[in-house]
């Protein structure tokens, strides 16, 4: 059976199409204003990718925050669900999973079967979210790649004193003014975001493996931050985490069909 | 770093003022007091408990330097030598680095008794709407704080928050409370992020849909005087209400605040801002009376 899931996010929209517990495709495109034409869009490219058609597609499931604005899906899946699905699939003894996207950050507690048993939620600050990072790579003036590896070049502790991204901005400016290393002032981001999804995160309870979807887990800087956070020898990321939440949807729209 | 030539719109103007009755020389006790906020920095010279000149600048990313700077322009507008200063206080997010203040004090304090001060011994409840935090006092018939609230974790409803959006709108922040109301039909609907960051992506959005610069600024403001009402609300008021503050200069937010609280405001001719460093002096000429000062008499 193939089946598609298509997640519409406040920043990126991504799809993928699933056959027999195989991706054969994705595609991902800025969300921008004009949702409808990104789902389509991102949609058309994972059916290119997987040299499908769309008749050969039996179900899809939307996700994400625009979901309601997929008219094309079948299914309708809860984002804490599709996080849920998606890491069992991926990892199937996983029982805590992390989603970290670009305005928000999720953490889901499940059991051996991928359904929820727990969940905490921040969608309100975007001091947890991906646009924290970006906000403090445009005062770094470094660019959001750089910012995660720049992390990783230093080993010094500085604590963050403010919590809201229009504040941690200024703080950052002070930095630069009192000459700190760039280095350092990224580490010092990775690690206060980290500390904040970390708290979330305990709020449902860590176990040994614990899943982390969403974009942000591509930033090695916010990885080695949050492992650090977490206590854990190693996070579980799948490869291009940022379609986690697609997958998600994509198996549910399978389960439901 | 690259140089930036974009328009500064956040950047509002910095100012300073003199008691022209005032002769410091007549004084008996010159104190002052400094405010090192986040955002802004105030410094103010009283001559025996009464003001005598104030400064309003912005906060540097140095605290010792901006308290200097404060202090500076008042004395350059106050033609009134340094050293004749009997007791320096430091109050605000910076306080403790306030190099040549002989002890500071926390703002909340100072905010209290600098109502008072300005706005007079009826004032019950102070609401200060800063650059970096919000915060809720109420006070007794001497400026005493009796009950506190403070918001300094997030910005939506600050001053920072407004400065971001202005730049944003492009709009100059001293034109932010008029433009709020130069909109055609019914009031917008308020934003509906609290997060300024998430704000400000919904205000682009909103723009993309065909709303004016106007409808936008009056649904930020709206949002932002919400706020500030739900932590009012939570502390209760008291009358006679005063605001403090930079924001009580915004008219946008304002006039859409007060009807929430359901009271008018108190008035005053001087500048909202300088509560705080108000306070603190006033605190210093009360430790002179008691010998305290430096240039004893």
């Amino acid at each position: 059976m193939i089946t598609a899931g298509i997640d519409c996010g406040a920043k990126n929209t991504k799809a993928v199409i699933l056959k027999d517990g195989e991706i054969m495709g994705k595609g991902s495109v800025l969300t921008g204003f004009d949702q409808e034409s990104a789902v389509e869009k991102s949609f058309g490219d994972a059916l290119m990718r997987a040299g499908a058609s769309r008749d050969d597609i039996e179900k899809i499931g939307a996700t994400g925050s625009g979901k309601k604005l997929i008219s094309i899906a079948d299914v309708e899946v809860n984002d804490i669900k599709a996080m849920a699905k998606a890491a069992n699939w991926f990892f199937p003894n996983s029982r805590t999973v992390t989603d970290v996207g670009a305005e928000g950050g999720r953490a889901v507690k499940i059991d051996k079967n991928g359904n929820v048993a727990d969940f905490a939620i921040n969608e309100k600050c975007a001091a947890g979210a991906g646009a924290f990072i970006e906000a403090m790579a445009r005062a770094l003036e470094v660019n959001v790649e750089e910012m995660g590896l720049l992390c990783l070049l230093s080993d010094k502790e500085i604590s963050m004193n403010s919590q809201c991204v229009i504040f941690a901005e200024s703080e950052v400016v002070g930095l630069i003014h009192a000459k700190t290393e760039k280095s350092d002032i990224s580490k010092a981001i990775h690690d206060a975001m980290a500390s904040r999804i970390v708290s979330m995160i305990r709020r449902v309870g860590v176990n040994e493996e614990v899943v982390m979807i969403g974009g942000v887990g591509r930033n090695p800087g916010f990885v080695d931050s949050m492992k650090r956070e977490l206590e854990v020898g190693n996070l579980y990321i799948p490869d291009e985490p940022e379609f986690g939440a697609a997958v998600g949807a994509a198996v549910v729209a399978k389960e439901e069909a | 770093m690259a140089e930036r030539k974009k328009q500064e719109f956040w950047r509002w103007t910095e100012s300073s003022w003199k008691d022209p009755d005032i002769d410091w020389k007549d004084a008996k006790f010159i104190t002052v007091g400094i405010d090192v906020g986040s955002v802004s920095s105030q410094s103010c010279i009283m001559a025996d408990g009464m003001i005598f000149a104030y400064a309003n600048m912005r906060t540097g990313s140095n605290s010792p330097n901006s308290a200097r700077n404060a202090l500076n322009y008042a004395l350059e507008t106050s033609d009134m030598p340094e050293d004749r200063m009997d007791y320096c206080i430091g109050t605000g997010y910076g306080r403790v680095n306030v190099p040549f203040a002989d002890r500071s004090i926390t703002e909340i304090a100072c905010h209290a008794r600098g109502a008072n001060l300005i706005y007079g011994p009826g004032v019950r409840t102070v609401l200060d709407v800063g650059g970096q935090d919000i915060k809720v006092i109420q006070c007794d018939e001497k400026g005493k704080v009796t009950n506190f609230l403070m918001n300094d974790k997030c910005a939506a409803g600050t001053g920072r928050g407004m400065e971001d959006f202005s730049d944003l709108l492009g709009v100059s922040i001293n034109e932010v409370g008029d433009r709020s109301f130069q909109y055609e039909g019914e009031e917008p609907e308020a934003v509906s992020s609290t997060c300024v960051v998430y704000a400000k992506s919904e205000a682009t959005g909103l723009l993309r849909k065909g709303w004016t610069t106007e409808q936008v600024l009056a649904a930020y403001c709206k949002a932002m005087a919400e706020r500030i009402f739900s932590l009012v609300e939570r502390v209760g008021v008291n009358p006679q209400f005063a605001v403090t503050g930079g924001m009580a200069k915004n008219r946008g937010i304002m006039e859409r605040l007060m009807p929430l609280i359901k009271l008018e405001r108190m008035r005053t001719d001087l500048d909202t801002q300088i509560a705080g460093a108000a306070g603190a002096a006033l605190f210093g000429f009360a430790l002179c009376q008691k010998g305290k000062g430096r240039n004893k008499q």
